[in-house]
């Protein structure tokens, strides 16, 4: 099982702003392997969000992707065309995203949004469509799909609106699923349930890249996780590892947060400071301005990512260790 | 609204341009009668109807007028005309809004009722049958125009005091006891201006055709004096044997309405985008 | 069904403005009318006949009630009743404001969505900047620069009068101008925006191409302000017809109000005038319904 599905290589992304180039994204590598389930945490900003909408080639302008590569089984999307690379969106890789309600079309039945996909990809015709998206829908826990293949978005509850769209990624069964906060507008007991319906899947074969800033989230679904801040992985390791003996400052940050029941509050008691603004990121290390352990170094030179034996880090404190 | 204006040229900047023309618009109607040789009504039936030439840059008309000195004087009525009723309007209009939305209940109904009937007619229809009335001449145009735009703007303010209303600091202001008229001099109106001022600059244009359609039919300005509207309405005879009377005119109708559109967008833009919809 | 009460009210309250506004013109219509040389007698048995020696309250509820059923006086100027008048000037109206709209939405809506699809490029500029321009032009202007341009000059279309479907494109097109104009910003501005909308990213992330994303998803969400606007439009092919039946010599609504004014006719101004605003005002009510088929968010409430 330790095959490579979507392997993630120097990845920049850079928006020109009135300030000057922003790089919301700086050299970032992640794998995803077949299978599992990988976190990608952080902070609202920090990337993580615009690391998926690169994968799906939905980086809105004037932004654009303007380094590295991404792979989906060894094969580059950046090398395919157009069309090539946007067939294999919504059959190989598909994605969900964080407001269920503004990801659905207003004016469009919940039902047609779905079948639109297998008929765009597979051909299927109007009927077979129906019937399958009906099928899905009850794959998906919805309660009297018949009924809800008919109804338009407004009239489902921010639960049903998400299984939509979970059904709307699965129905053509694709090997990555990118679940962008998937659950951060919906309340607790229906997150429990989106969150077993997505472990389900796992088991049913699909690879899940799950982002969230929510550790609890991550602790509970993910196998490997990698932690984001200002643009950049600052730590990749398995969960377990992550968990017990976090090595990055921020990471350890974040998860003494997690511990508390409100977390924002709790993460600016914990890491002091704010992020930094990518245009006006600090000299050397990106987290020095807010890291109690900042050292002379931390604030001159910058600390790239490095393997620490089954697991990575950027943080010259890890030096020591 | 500095910052809006700098954010605005900074943005726009043909917005800048169409500042310096409604400048330079407004200068020359002032320094007609120091621009040209000719008088507004120096006739000259030597020399009817010829065409643009070195002495008459824009030709002469049916009775040897010269046309750009018909054009610097009758662009005084038109600014007027653009200027002063939407100035009125903007201001009975804003006091009714405000009011309307502020007291609300029977008020509110009677005003905005009346509102709805102003604003139900086909605005060059309403016109015609308020200069009917009134009959033709310039102050009847400023009323006639004045009494035409005071529901739309009344309507926005309405819209604004109302969303005013529920903000923190004017509750405030109405928890320790300040009269209604003092919250809204204080609080409502002052927060309405910004876009009673895109309104402004967007309703001027409006005023401006609405004059020129008017006197086109003759029933606005009345001759002697001299708008834009009106020296198309007797060049019209002309059309195919003297077109520049018919189309000098329509030209600075034009270029007033187009510069006057391209600020308000550019303020709009700047100061109020929620206007755009509208 | 609110709403229509509404209209009715709207309606109702328009005439009483438009009855009151017309009564207090100075001077007895009928002296008016006949002329200086007409005799008190005959002006008085006239005045009688026609029911204005009547206290306004009693002669508006009798012009309503005429109204109602059809009849809406008799013009002083033409002799003939207002309602014939009007009903062949409907007819030429509609053709003119039906083609006008038609050009308005073809070449503003075109225009829109190319300059919305590549926003900031080069024909968006041009497209923009002449919209402004369209919308900075007096109707006459376009009409006499039309007649001008295609009638005298090229010889390709009639310059005034109706004689066949032929004669009413340059009016179509003068009367649509302003309109083309304002559509092609409204179109650019909404589907820009529409396009930025999380539910556009989902079907760009199902695969669907970029001209699918458009028509299905961005175009049905782009129409709702648009409908609105078409009922706004309304009245202001109304107002342009005025001018456009003027200069073309259409016998249309427009002109028989003009005619009216200058004939100090007042019961056809008053016809052509409620029988425009009534348009209007229907006009509006049909584009509400519109919108609720539209829009299914307005058609059922939220069931959580």
């Amino acid at each position: 099982m330790d095959e490579k599905l979507l392997e993630i290589e120097d990845l920049c992304v850079e928006f020109p702003t009135e300030k000057g180039k922003i790089r919301p994204v700086d050299r970032v590598s992640l794998e995803i392997r077949t299978g599992t389930i990988t976190g990608l945490v952080g902070e609202s900003g920090c990337g993580k969000s615009m690391t998926a909408r690169a994968v799906m080639n939905l980086i809105k302008k004037p932004g654009k992707m303007t380094g590295g590569r991404i792979l989906l089984e060894g094969r580059d999307l950046g090398q395919m065309g157009a069309k090539e690379r946007r067939l294999l969106q919504g059959r190989e890789i598909s994605m969900i995203f964080q407001d269920p309600m503004s990801s659905l079309n207003p004016v469009m039945k919940a039902g047609k949004q779905v079948d639109e996909v297998i008929r765009l990809h597979e051909g299927t015709d109007a009927g077979e469509a129906r019937r399958r998206t009906i099928e899905m829908f009850a794959a998906v826990g919805i309660p009297d799909p018949e009924r809800r293949y008919d109804a338009y978005p407004h009239e489902l509850s921010g639960g049903l609106r998400q299984r939509v769209m979970i059904a709307m990624a699965m129905i053509c069964k694709p090997k990555l699923l990118i679940a962008d906060e998937p659950t951060t507008a919906l309340d607790v007991t229906v997150e429990a349930q989106i969150l077993e319906l997505m472990e389900k899947l796992r088991e049913g074969g699909t690879s899940i890249l799950l982002i969230s800033h929510n550790l609890g989230v991550i602790a509970r679904m993910c196998e490997d996780v990698y932690v984001m801040y200002a643009g950049k992985i600052v730590e990749h390791a398995e969960i377990g590892t992550l968990f017990a003996d976090p090595a990055h400052p921020y990471t350890k940050g974040l998860l003494r947060a997690v511990t508390s029941l409100q977390e924002e509050t709790a993460l600016l008691e914990t890491i002091p400071g704010n992020v930094p603004q990518l245009y006006e990121l600090p000299q050397g290390c990106r987290f020095s301005n807010r890291c109690a352990f900042a050292t002379e170094r931390c604030r001159a030179d910058e600390p790239a990512l490095r393997d620490l034996g089954g697991r990575e880090c950027a943080c010259f404190l890890e030096d020591r260790a | 609204m500095k910052d809006a204006l700098r954010r605005m040229i900074r943005a726009n900047k043909l917005s800048l341009v169409s500042l310096i023309v409604i400048f330079l618009l407004i200068l020359f109607s002032i320094l007609a009668p120091w621009l040209t040789p000719y008088g507004e009504a120096d006739m000259d039936l030597m020399h009817r109807l010829s065409p643009p030439s070195a002495e008459h840059l824009l030709g002469t008309d049916e009775a040897g007028r010269d046309v750009l000195t018909r054009l610097l004087y009758g662009s005084r009525v038109s600014l007027m005309v653009g200027i002063v009723p939407t100035l009125l309007s903007m201001v009975i209009g804003a006091v009714l809004g405000v009011t309307a939305g502020y007291l609300g209940g029977a008020v509110d109904s009677i005003i905005m009722r009346l509102a709805d009937i102003v604003l139900a007619f086909p605005s060059m229809l309403l016109a015609m049958v308020i200069m009917y009335t009134l009959g033709d001449g310039l102050f009847n145009v400023f009323l006639t125009l004045t009494l035409m735009n005071w529901g739309t703007v009344a309507r926005i303010a309405r819209a604004e005091t109302l969303k005013l209303k529920t903000i923190d600091y004017v509750e405030a202001a109405r928890s320790i006891g300040m009269s209604k008229g003092r919250i809204i001099m204080r609080h409502i109106l002052p927060n309405c201006i910004p876009t009673l001022i895109v309104l402004f600059t967007l309703n001027v244009p409006s005023a401006i055709l609405t004059e020129s359609a008017l006197s086109f039919l003759g029933l606005g300005i009345q001759p002697p004096s001299a708008s834009w509207g009106l020296m198309v309405n007797t060049g019209r005879q002309y059309l195919f044997n003297a077109p520049w009377l018919s189309f000098a005119p329509s030209g600075a109708i034009m270029l007033a309405v187009l510069s006057f559109n391209f600020l308000g967008d550019g303020l709009r833009d700047a100061i109020d985008p929620r206007l755009r919809r509208r | 069904m609110k709403r229509l009460l509404q209209a009715v009210l709207v309606l109702l309250l328009v005439s009483l403005a438009l009855f009151v506004m017309l009564r207090i013109v100075p001077g007895n219509p009928v002296a008016v009318l006949m002329g200086e040389h007409a005799n008190e007698a005959t002006i008085e048995r006239l005045t009688a006949e026609l029911g204005l020696d009547q206290p306004i309250h009693v002669q508006f509820f009798r012009y309503l009630g005429g109204a109602i059923r059809g009849d809406f006086g008799t013009s002083y100027s033409l002799g003939k009743p207002v309602s014939q008048l009007m009903g062949a000037a409907f007819v030429n109206t509609l053709l003119l404001a039906l083609a006008a709209a038609l050009f308005a939405w073809i070449v503003g809506g075109l225009c829109g969505l190319l300059a919305a699809i590549r926003k900031n490029s080069i024909p968006d500029r041009l497209f923009m900047g002449f919209s402004l321009l369209g919308i900075s032009m007096p109707v006459f202007m376009v009409a006499m620069i039309l007649q001008y341009v295609f009638g005298y000059w090229l010889h390709w279309l009639p310059i005034s009068g109706v004689s066949d479907w032929r004669s009413f494109i340059l009016p179509a097109i003068a009367l649509g101008w302003n309109s083309a104009g304002s559509i092609a910003r409204l179109v650019r501005s909404t589907l820009a925006d529409t396009l930025e909308d999380d539910y556009i990213d989902t079907a760009r992330a199902k695969g669907l191409s970029e001209t699918a994303v458009i028509w299905r998803h961005a175009l049905r969400n782009t129409m709702l302000p648009t409908v609105t606007m078409m009922a706004l439009q309304l009245s202001g092919l109304l107002s342009g017809a005025v001018i456009t039946e003027t200069v073309f010599s259409i016998n249309g609504i427009g002109r028989l109000a003009v005619q009216a004014i200058n004939g100090r006719d007042i019961p056809l101004l008053q016809g052509t005038v409620l029988f425009a605003t009534a348009l209007v005002i229907f006009g509006n009510l049909i584009a509400d319904l519109l919108y609720k088929v539209l829009d299914p968010r307005t058609r059922r409430e939220v069931k959580e």
